[in-house]
This record gives structure tokens, sequence and C-alpha cells, in this order.
């Protein structure tokens, strides 16, 4: 199997589903020459023309909502939008028109669109770029929210969410674009993007991440394991719907969790998972559930963002928290 | 200072311009103008505008009385919707609608038992039949044009030979997305009809609040494709721009923005209260300008319309507007998995639990 950063792993994935079926087109700021602002498109103005590849206007509202008309004339889109702080101005048509579109046709229509964006910190990107903003669309029901944390999963879970009839966003590490490498299948293989994923196994401690977040929570556990504590590393992958049952039964076998997000802590999804496993593992649990995320304060210049995104003290030390009760 | 003066070069316009009209309010038609449909046609459209009035006053009756819920009503823009609902094939074109097109949504196919579904609350009025070439009421504000856009363009881009017509008004115009939804038509030359019916209020803003263009028609040429100004109670000239329109976007010349001058007769839903805000000169002026009434005279002069045909139709469409709502009013009411259903092409695991009543989150409703 071939090794391929993240990035790689995406364009392997869009390839492969253009080639399959020529009803899938990929439409975005700059997807066309250019590949993208990050190369995700790289070459596939060339080789499936502009007809599939189309550099849209700049203007994200309307890139969402064609996406929509457009599965519902019986294409698939795959939408780039360049930084997930920009879906804002789509967050309506994502939100109330995409993901309702099946539920307020009563099953006459279904919006078949992946929306593809970046997020989270480290990437020293101007103001307002790299808000990691995922839990705001865990409310919109009809729409499913993933975010894979390696190439073989991008992959597999891209091709899932293109053959998927619901809209899926799927939410891509912008600091692990080409930091994060792993071994990719070059055949068309699909992960389910509805189930969490046990990464690592150990006795003491559960860590819970999903995107960027699970190589902290990794590398915390290799710190951990070294001072002879043994953690579980539990990939979420998809948030909406979220696979609960894989995290409570983590959970209640180390009687321990962290959650890890880089996202702020004030309803970020982390206090979902808390509240979750907290009702699930109640009776295996020996300590109160930890929260590792952002501060309550907006996404700083890039300056001071390494200060502001969780790192792996700040996971090892919640940890030992979680050790001390 | 001396040297070449510099002055704008799109400076804008102020004098009036004319919209398009065929039919008079007498019922003659203009100078030189030709009837765009057929009579058996004019006939049908007639048919359509009165039931839609019919509509109105009983479904205003019955939202007084507490049994339909709040709605807004086309009454005074009838001939705006048909005529342009008209000029389009249902066989083959959309229609992407916003919330007060009902004539244009029983033309494609569109049960009125559902649209009354729809605006009692209940979750069945969002059932478009599989062969109704429509998209679902939009309540969102101009929220449908982007996704107009997107539909006309993917049946262009998969050579199917179709247009897509979306309604929209004054107020919506005023929405970012309007702004996005034209400049994306203009750049891929998208064959859709932007038909923009200004009825003179959003509520209660009055057009000259929305923009202080002399016309919305003529923001066209700005995203570079044609505009159109047409009396929006005159039927003929309605439907003669529109069909122009739907001419233009099947052989490939890309979208036109038709601005039909129409006016609101009632309030904007059930809710409102125009006494606050509308004046009473305004409306008996508008009322003049009747779109039902000028079509009836044009029939009347030629023999196909009169005080007899007049009451049979009116009893007609008045049974048919009972029917619909006796059949709505005998619905079920929702149950829980209403709530649930068609969120996802399955339930997940968590709406599962939700339904099956072992969760706190879910009310049971209290049955009569």
């Amino acid at each position: 199997m071939p090794l391929m950063n993240m990035l790689e792993a995406i364009r392997a994935g869009i390839s492969t589903a253009m080639e399959a079926d020529d009803k899938v087109m990929v439409l975005g700021q700059d997807v066309g020459k250019l590949g993208g602002i990050f190369r995700a498109t790289d070459g596939l103005l060339a080789r499936f023309g502009q007809k599939r590849v189309v550099d849209m206007p700049l203007a994200e509202s309307v890139i969402v909502g064609s996406a929509l008309g457009l599965a519902i004339s019986g294409l698939k889109p795959i939408v780039e939008i360049q930084f997930m702080g920009f879906t804002l101005q789509a967050f309506h048509q994502i939100v109330q028109q995409v993901a309702r579109m099946r539920y307020r046709s009563r099953g006459r229509f279904t919006a078949s669109v992946v929306i593809r964006a970046p997020f989270g910190g480290g990437g020293k990107t101007p103001e307002l770029h790299s808000d990691a903003i995922e839990a705001q669309f865990t409310q919109a029901h009809g729409l499913k929210v993933v975010a894979p944390s390696n190439p073989h999963d991008a992959k597999g879970m891209l091709l899932r969410a293109i053959n998927d009839t619901d809209p899926v966003l799927f939410c891509e590490p912008l600091r692990g674009y080409r930091l994060v490498k792993s071994e990719v299948p070059s055949e068309p293989v699909e992960v389910d993007i509805t189930r969490a994923n046990v990464v690592r196994k150990g006795k003491d401690v559960t860590l819970i991440a999903w995107s960027a977040a699970v190589h902290l929570a990794l590398q915390a556990a290799d710190v951990l394991s070294a001072g002879g504590i043994e953690a579980t590393v539990v990939d979420v992958r998809s948030l909406l719907p979220l696979d609960a049952e894989t995290l409570v039964t983590a959970t209640q076998q180390t009687g321990r969790c962290v959650v890890v997000h880089e996202a702020s802590m004030t309803g970020g999804f982390g206090a979902e998972i808390a509240a979750t496993v907290g009702k699930g593992a109640f009776y295996e649990l020996q300590a109160p559930i930890e929260r590792v995320t952002a501060p309550d304060a907006p996404y700083p210049l890039s300056a001071a963002e390494l200060m502001f995104i969780p790192n792996v003290e700040r996971v090892v030390h919640a940890v030992r928290q979680t050790l001390v009760v | 200072m001396k040297g070449r003066s510099v002055i704008p070069q799109f400076a804008h316009v102020a004098e009036p311009v004319s919209p398009l009209s065929l039919l008079q309010p007498n019922g003659e038609l203009a100078r030189d103008a030709v009837p765009p449909m057929p009579d058996d046609q004019v006939l049908q459209a007639l048919r359509l505008m009165m039931l839609s009035r019919a509509f109105d006053r009983k479904g205003v009756s019955y939202q007084r009385q507490g049994r339909f819920g709040t709605f807004s009503s086309v009454h005074g823009q009838e001939a705006s919707v048909v005529g342009s609902a008209f000029a389009i094939d249902p066989a083959r074109d959309w229609i992407v609608p916003s919330y007060r097109e009902l004539p244009a949504l029983l033309r494609q196919g569109l049960a009125l038992e559902t649209f009354i579904l729809y605006f009692k609350g209940h979750p069945a009025g969002g059932c478009i039949p599989r062969d109704a070439r429509l998209l679902p009421i939009q309540i969102s504000l101009a929220a449908q044009l982007p996704q107009a856009v997107g539909l006309a363009w993917g049946l262009q881009l998969q050579k199917i030979d179709a247009v897509v017509l979306t309604y929209f008004g004054d107020g919506a115009s005023s929405e970012g997305d309007f702004h996005e939804a034209c400049n994306l038509a203009g750049v891929v030359k998208a064959p859709l009809i932007f038909f923009l019916q200004n009825n003179g209020w959003a509520i209660s803003t009055p057009r000259e609040r929305q923009s202080a263009a002399r016309t919305f028609a003529e923001r066209a040429p700005g995203y570079g494709f044609d505009g159109m100004l047409v009396d929006g109670n005159d039927l003929f000239a309605v439907y003669a721009a529109t069909k122009t329109a739907v001419d233009r976007a099947r052989a490939g010349l890309g979208p036109t923005l038709i601005e039909s001058l129409t006016y609101r007769l009632g309030a904007h839903n059930t809710s409102d209260d125009p006494t606050r805000y509308v004046k009473p000169e305004a409306l008996t002026a508008w009322k003049t300008l009747n779109p039902i009434l000028r079509v009836q005279r044009y029939l009347t002069v030629r023999g196909l319309w009169n005080e007899r045909t007049e009451s049979d139709w009116e009893n007609e469409v008045s049974d048919e507007v009972d029917r619909a709502f006796a059949a709505a009013f005998v619905v079920p009411p929702p149950a829980p998995d209403d709530l649930f259903q068609h969120t996802y092409a399955e339930l997940t695991q968590r709406q599962l639990q939700q339904l099956s009543g072992t969760n706190s989150q879910l009310a049971q409703p209290k049955r009569a």
C-alpha cells in the first residue's frame, strides 16, 4: 500500500470517485488550475475538465446553495470551502437548507452533497481562518459531521461520504494535511463514517479525540506510557451521528476519561461527549471526566496560537488529574 | 483644476421606465398588441386565478376560526403568478418557489390539500408528488435562489432540456443570496428565470426602503444578463415576458430577471395588520387594476364569458376549495415518528432511542 499524507489521500479519494461516476463534480474557490489553496484538487481539472472541476465565484453561500440544486438535478457535488471559518458565510444554506432538504420534502429530494473544509490551528493563518467550529454543525440534524484523523480514513471516509445520500460536512485537519502519513489502499475501500475507532488500547485511562487532536492524544499516550500509565485512545471520526457505544465501552474499561478538542470549552463537542459517557459509564467512572480544549476566547492571531491550541503537556496534566482521585 | 472632467461612466438613470403592458384594465388589448395565449389557455389561466382568489378568501376565514394556520395570500397578484407559471412546461420545466405562489404550485402538480396541510403545520404538507417538478416552499427569503441556479445549471450540464422558474419578492432582493445567485447564474449561463414579484411591500417595509434603484429589473445587466419590467396585473404581459425569457433560456442564452409590478391587496400574512401602514387610497387605486376582472372583460368581448359562466365558475372553484379543506381537516394529527422521518436515509441510534420513548427529550402528544 502506498504511503500518503492527508492531502494525497483526499485527492486520491476524489479521483477514485470521479473515475467511478461521471456525476461526481468538484466545486469551490481556486480548485481548478491552482488545484485548491492546499492542492487537494491538484491535477483534477486536467483529468476531468472544467465542467466537473469548477472554479466558483467568491461566495460561500451560493457555492453551497447551488451544490444543493446540482444534487437535486442528479449530480454529486463535492464542495471545497477553503477554511472552516468561512463556512459561516454559508451557515444558513448548510444548516437549514442542505441538511433539511430530505426532511422538508418528506424524502422526495436528497442532498447528496459533501462539503470539505479544513479546520483547527497551527497553520499560522491570518485571523478568522482557523476556528474549530465543528460542534456548531452538530445540531443540524440531517447533516453528518465527520472528521478523519489519518490518510487511510480520509480516503475511505471521503468515498463513503460521496456515496452517501445524506449530506456530509467533511472536516479536515489543517495542521495534519502534510504532517500525518499512513498507508492508504489503492483500491476504492470505504470506511464506515458512523463508527468511532479505538486506535490504542490501555487499561488506565481513555482519551477521546478527533481529527488532529487524535495525534495529540497518541503523543500524550506515549509520554504517559513511559511513566507507567497506559491509555486507550478513541478516534471519534463521526460527531454526528455519534457512536456513543464505542465511547462508553472504552471508558467503562478504564474508569477514567479525558476528551481533547481544538474548539474552546463552553459549548464544545466535549461537553456532549462528557454527558454521554458520564451517563453511560456512570458506575465505572472513578474520576470526573476532564476536558482539554482551547480557552473560551476567540481564535487568536498566529503569534499567540501555540498558547491557545491544546498540547501534549496539557493532555498529560489532565490525565494525571483523573488519576489523583 | 483643468483637463478632462471626471464623469461616472455608469450613472444611474432616474427617468421612469414603462412596464410591458398588453391587456388594459378595461379588458381591451393595448395598441398593436396581439394576444399571446389562445382562448382555451386564457380560460385555464382564469380558472386558476379564480381558484386562488377563492382559496385566499376561505383560507383567511378558516384562519380566523382557528382551523387553519398562518399563511400568505396571493390576493391581487394572481396574474403575476399564473401568467408566469403558464409560460413553462410542467412536463419538463421546474419551479423553485417562495411562499406566495399557490396557483403556480397547483399547475406544477401539487395537490391543494397538501398545500393546506403545510400551512396547517402538518408534516405531510411537505409531500411533493414524484412527477411534480417543484422544490419545497421556501420560507427563508432568497434562500431558494442559489438552489435554483444550481438546479438549472445541473440540468444544463446533463443536457436535459428544461428551464427553471424561481419566485421571490422585492424584499428578498435585498438579501445577499439574491446577489450571489444572480452573479453565479450569469457566470454559468444557467437556464433560469428570476421572477421578482414587486408587490410594494415586505411586511410593512415599502419598496422604496429596499432599494434606491429605479427598478429591480435594471440590476440584471450588472450581472451580465437581461432584465424585463412588466405590468404584473396583466396576464398577457406577464405570460409574454416570461415566455420570451423561457425561450432564451432554452436557446442557451442564459438567465433573465423579470420584475413583475403588482400589489399585495391583502396582508403580508394572516398575522399582519396592514391598516397600520397601507394608505386606503393606494388599495383603492390598485383594486381598479384587478388582474382577474380584466381577463373576464377580455373574454366577455370575445363572447366567452357572461354572468352565468361567472357564477358557475365561482361555485365550482368554491366547491373545489371546500373539498380540499375538508380532506385536509380529516388527516390524523402528526405522530412522534413524524419528528424523525426523512431526517436521514436511516435514523441514527440516538434518534431511535429517543423515538422509543426511553429518552426524556420526547414529549408524547396529548390525544383528544
